[in-house]
């Protein structure tokens, strides 16, 4: 599947599934999206990157093992809901806060970095299984 | 009832835990001296439960608590009355000892500061147990015993029996312990109370129940194991195989007493029936018996002093179900007794093990002049456990036959077992505590010299203890023995046995106890001979009873394993989806719930063609040549579907249907060629016919209950709320995203959970899958 069409769009298509997957992510509150939607737009980039260029780049670019990652992700939303005991209520319950950067409002919440938790265990699992079984040369 | 000194002794109850945390810096710090600062834990513990002993002794039991899952109505609270502070007493007190003798026994063994952890550990555990009002608490604490007494078992787990017996004191303590939840619970539904206190006040209501039978028996089930009545003894001479620090806590005055300790608890409310009179004193009196028949068959002290337990705990049993306040009373101060000369013994026979280099009495003798401190414990320690006057032992000794030589066959019986059982326990006493001083030096492996005075401090107090305790039996019975046997009776009771021998039948039976003992002491060769060979003719015993258990539970798992799991990844699918199906059709047609035939839909065109493409899509997954293009063709039928669901009004189902099919499409494709499957499908016809009939019957099962579903009124009252408190409550326009991350955000948490071991295990299995093929290479 190394055609040169593919190789030459892959780094172009990775690239902007994965701004997009952030997007989807972040707007997602609001807007059709979300975590669960991001991981799988992130993981699908992740799984393109492999075919076109192979195993060993991708890896090499996430730094991390993907299955830490997920792991990560599910520490990460299982303590997002914790900070909710600081505060007396029940755990992960959603807690707000908006405080003005530059002038602007921004909404900032434990519910988003809960959602980033997903997304980043979606992310971790998927892109692990799909670059497990792309990874063809070592047997 | 009095409340007080909460907070500390909440912190006596932490401490040993506390403790047990310190261990292993401290021995690593100060090597085997840190035993010395770590004893200090259980005595601070001795001390603070001493102060409450003239409260207690007036009659006015120490209650306290904290909540714990308040919502649960569950609390951490303790009750001590006599008998908890008796217990408490003996645990943190012989405790203290032991951590002393273990910091010698041990010294410059590098997992020092682990084991002393592990019994510190144990002590928690204990401690925690016998002051546990609340069953809950009871069984955790009772749970935890024996956990610990698994690791403490099995410290030394290079080697095989070590862990074999550590395994078998697990299952066979575990299992009782399960019966004892059982009966708790049982116990529980029957009176209403959730604590001890509240139990104990409950009168006849236990003993009246339909129930009763059921909650005794599962209740004997958890003491009889723990307690190693017969024929649940067998694990704890196996758990000789712990290092005797061990043998001389756990299997001589705390855990396997725990046992005893129940039934003398409930004694007031399960006590005093016929089934109770008859199961204690037969079980504990063929115990007794056993158990020191068993004692003289072994020739390795710690061996005979086990079985000597397992007969001393029957002796126990059998007093408690006695049913008579004398008999109380015997077994109290039998209990506390034992307790002193046993821990002693055992500590006696580590003591010469560890400066002799072997236990077997056959290769000992000649120590008294090279370990003149050790001989002196182990005598007067043999003296209380033979029941020679001025000491404890005789005190007791006394008490049990006064309560049991009262007339009438059933007495007579049992007080005849009771003078076998004490003779035969006191020819294993001296045995111990003064064949290997005596005589000319024995064959021993090492050349002895006193020990250090961190392994006889312990065994010479417990000792003179003993001996102090028998002098001055008024003193002992006013702290501990009367407020113990009042708790254990339900009555106010006064112990007035006196250790001055004075003329009775008492006297009569203890002298021909010691004279048979004596006979038993002489004979003890040919004895040993002669138990042998009977035990060779049985040549079955529940030890290897336990094995055959074992064995028989490993082959049907294996067996029930082998149907089940058969490794063929096709028979599991059609297993799997043939149940889906049988569990959505069977009711909707049991109970006549089919769907009404819906009608004709009217839809436009561009939903038409999307249908269409749908239809098509499967059909050529079913007739596809080969399998790249069945699961291409699969993934346009998922997208047609996911169409559907934006032009339905649902865009956030559809993206993520979208991108589920996106990724399956390429993950199907990588398994594929990943598996190295033939391009096409060869399936012979008959598995065909078989795998089209199952999946025919799992679509028309959803089909149907979707039919179904949708037919049904449509209760908006879920939907109603999140439109209404998406943005209100949690700051969100998108419901679906806030249903997830918010209003259920703790079944997302579960789910991702799900994601990730899913993750974790498709890795593992395609890590398998290398190995394999790499090892077929090489």
């Amino acid at each position: 599947m190394r055609t040169l069409i593919f190789r030459t769009a892959a780094p172009y298509l990775t690239a902007l599934m994965l701004l997009f997957s952030v997007f989807v992510l972040l707007r997602g509150h609001n807007e059709p999206g979300g975590g669960f939607i991001g991981g799988l737009i992130a993981a699908s980039a992740f799984a393109i990157q492999g075919i076109a260029f192979g195993v060993p780049t991708v890896r090499r670019a996430l730094h991390f093992h993907p299955i830490a990652i997920s792991g990560f992700g599910l520490l990460l939303a299982a303590l997002s809901g914790l900070v909710s005991l600081a505060f007396g209520v029940p755990f992960l319950t959603g807690l707000w806060a908006s405080p003005s950067v530059l002038g602007v409002k921004v909404d900032l919440s434990t519910v988003m970095v809960f959602d980033i938790g997903v997304y980043l265990a979606v992310v971790g699992s998927i892109t692990s299984i799909a670059l497990g079984l792309e990874d063809r040369e070592d047997d | 009832m009095e409340t007080g000194g909460q907070p500390l002794t909440l912190l006596a109850l932490l401490l040993p835990f506390l403790a047990a945390a310190l261990a292993p810096v401290l021995f690593r710090v100060l090597k085997h001296n840190a035993a010395w600062l770590l004893a200090l834990a259980p005595a601070a513990i001795f001390v603070h439960l001493a102060g409450f002993v003239s409260q207690v002794a007036a009659g006015q039991a120490v209650a306290g608590g904290y909540d714990w899952i308040p919502s649960l109505g569950i609390r951490f609270s303790w009750y001590l009355d006599g008998l908890s502070l008796t217990f408490g007493l003996l645990i943190s007190g012989i405790g203290a000892l032991i951590v002393l003798y273990s910091g010698g026994y041990l010294k410059g063994h590098a997992q020092q500061g682990r084991f002393i952890s592990f019994i510190l550990l144990f002590m928690g555990a204990m401690l925690g147990l016998v002051v546990s009002d609340s069953f809950l608490m009871l069984f955790v604490f009772w749970e935890l015993t024996s956990i610990t007494s698994f690791l403490l078992i099995g410290f030394d787990h290079r080697r095989q029996a070590a862990r074999r017996a550590a395994l078998q004191a697990l299952v066979v303590t575990g299992m009782g312990g399960l019966s004892l939840l059982a009966g708790l619970l049982v116990v529980s539904s029957v009176t209403g109370a959730r604590d001890l206190s509240t139990l104990l006040l409950s009168g006849d209501a236990l003993r009246e129940s339909p129930l009763y039978l059921v909650a005794l028996l599962l209740v004997l089930g958890g003491a009889f194991t723990k307690s190693a009545q017969f024929p649940f003894h067998f694990w704890l001479p196996n758990a000789m195989e712990a290092p005797t620090p061990v043998s001389a806590y756990l299997h001589s005055a705390t855990m396997v007493k725990a046992g005893v300790y129940l039934l003398m608890r409930l004694n007031p409310v399960l006590g005093d029936t016929v089934a109770w009179e008859t199961l204690l004193p037969v079980f504990g009196g063929t115990t007794l018996l056993v158990g020191a028949l068993l004692a003289v068959r072994q020739t390795d002290l710690k061996l005979m002093l086990a079985y000597t337990t397992v007969s001393s705990l029957g002796l126990l049993v059998m007093l408690t179900g006695f049913g008579s306040e004398r008999a109380i009373e015997a077994a109290v101060l039998y209990l506390v007794a034992h307790s002193l000369f046993k821990g002693a013994l055992f500590m006696v026979a580590g003591l010469v093990d560890h400066e002799t280099g072997t236990r077997d009495i056959r290769r000992l003798g000649g120590l008294s002049r090279l370990m003149p401190v050790t001989f002196a414990a182990g005598l007067l320690a043999a003296l209380s456990m033979g029941g020679m006057p001025l000491f404890l032992g005789f005190v007791a000794k006394e008490e049990i036959y006064a309560a049991v030589a009262v007339g009438g066959a059933w007495p007579a019986t049992l007080t005849s077992i009771a003078i076998a059982g004490n003779a035969l326990m006191f020819a294993i006493a001296f045995t111990v505590g003064l064949k290997p001083f005596l005589g000319q030096g024995g064959d021993m492996p090492k050349k002895p010299h006193e020990g250090p005075a961190l392994l006889w401090i312990g065994p010479l107090c417990l000792a003179l203890l003993g001996l102090a305790a028998g002098l001055f039996p008024y003193a002992l019975h006013a702290a501990i023995s009367s407020p113990m046997a009042s708790a254990v009776a339900g009555t106010s009771l006064e112990v007035k046995a006196s250790g001055i021998p004075h003329l009775g039948t008492p006297l009569y039976l203890s002298a021909a106890t010691i004279a048979l003992g004596i006979a038993f002491y002489r004979l003890q060769d040919r004895l040993r001979d002669f138990v042998a060979g009977v035990l060779a003719a049985i040549g079955w015993g529940p030890d290897r009873g336990f094995d055959q258990v074992l064995r028989g539970l490993m082959r049907l798992s294996f067996a029930v394993t082998r149907v089940i799991q058969n490794g063929r990844l096709d028979i599991y699918l059609t297993v799997t989806f043939l149940v889906v199906a049988v569990t959505l059709l069977v009711p909707m047609i049991f109970y006549g719930e089919l769907p009404a035939l819906p009608r004709f839909p009217d839809l436009a065109l561009h939903e038409w063609t999307i249908i269409i493409i749908a239809v098509i899509g499967l059909g050529a997954v079913v007739y596809a040549k080969d399998r790249l293009t069945a699961i291409v063709s699969l993934g346009i039928q998922g997208f047609a579907v996911a169409l559907l669901f934006m032009l339905f009004g649902a865009p956030d189902l559809s993206f993520t249907q979208f991108m589920v099919e996106t990724l399956s499409v390429v993950i199907l494709a990588l398994v594929m060629t990943r598996l190295k499957l033939t391009p096409a499908d060869h399936r012979p016809r008959r598995e065909k016919t078989v795998d089209l009939m199952v999946s025919g019957a799992c679509g028309a099962a959803f089909g149907l209950l979707l039919l179904k579903v949708t037919q049904l009124p449509f209760d908006d009252g879920l939907s109603a709320f999140y439109e209404a408190n998406s943005r209100a409550l949690a700051h969100g326009r998108n419901i679906v995203n806030v249903i997830i991350v918010d209003f259920r955000g703790l079944d997302t948490l579960g789910e991702i959970a799900v994601v990730m071991v899913a993750g974790l295990a498709i890795l593992a299995l395609i890590r398998v899958k290398t190995i394999d093929t790499a090892e077929e290479k090489t």
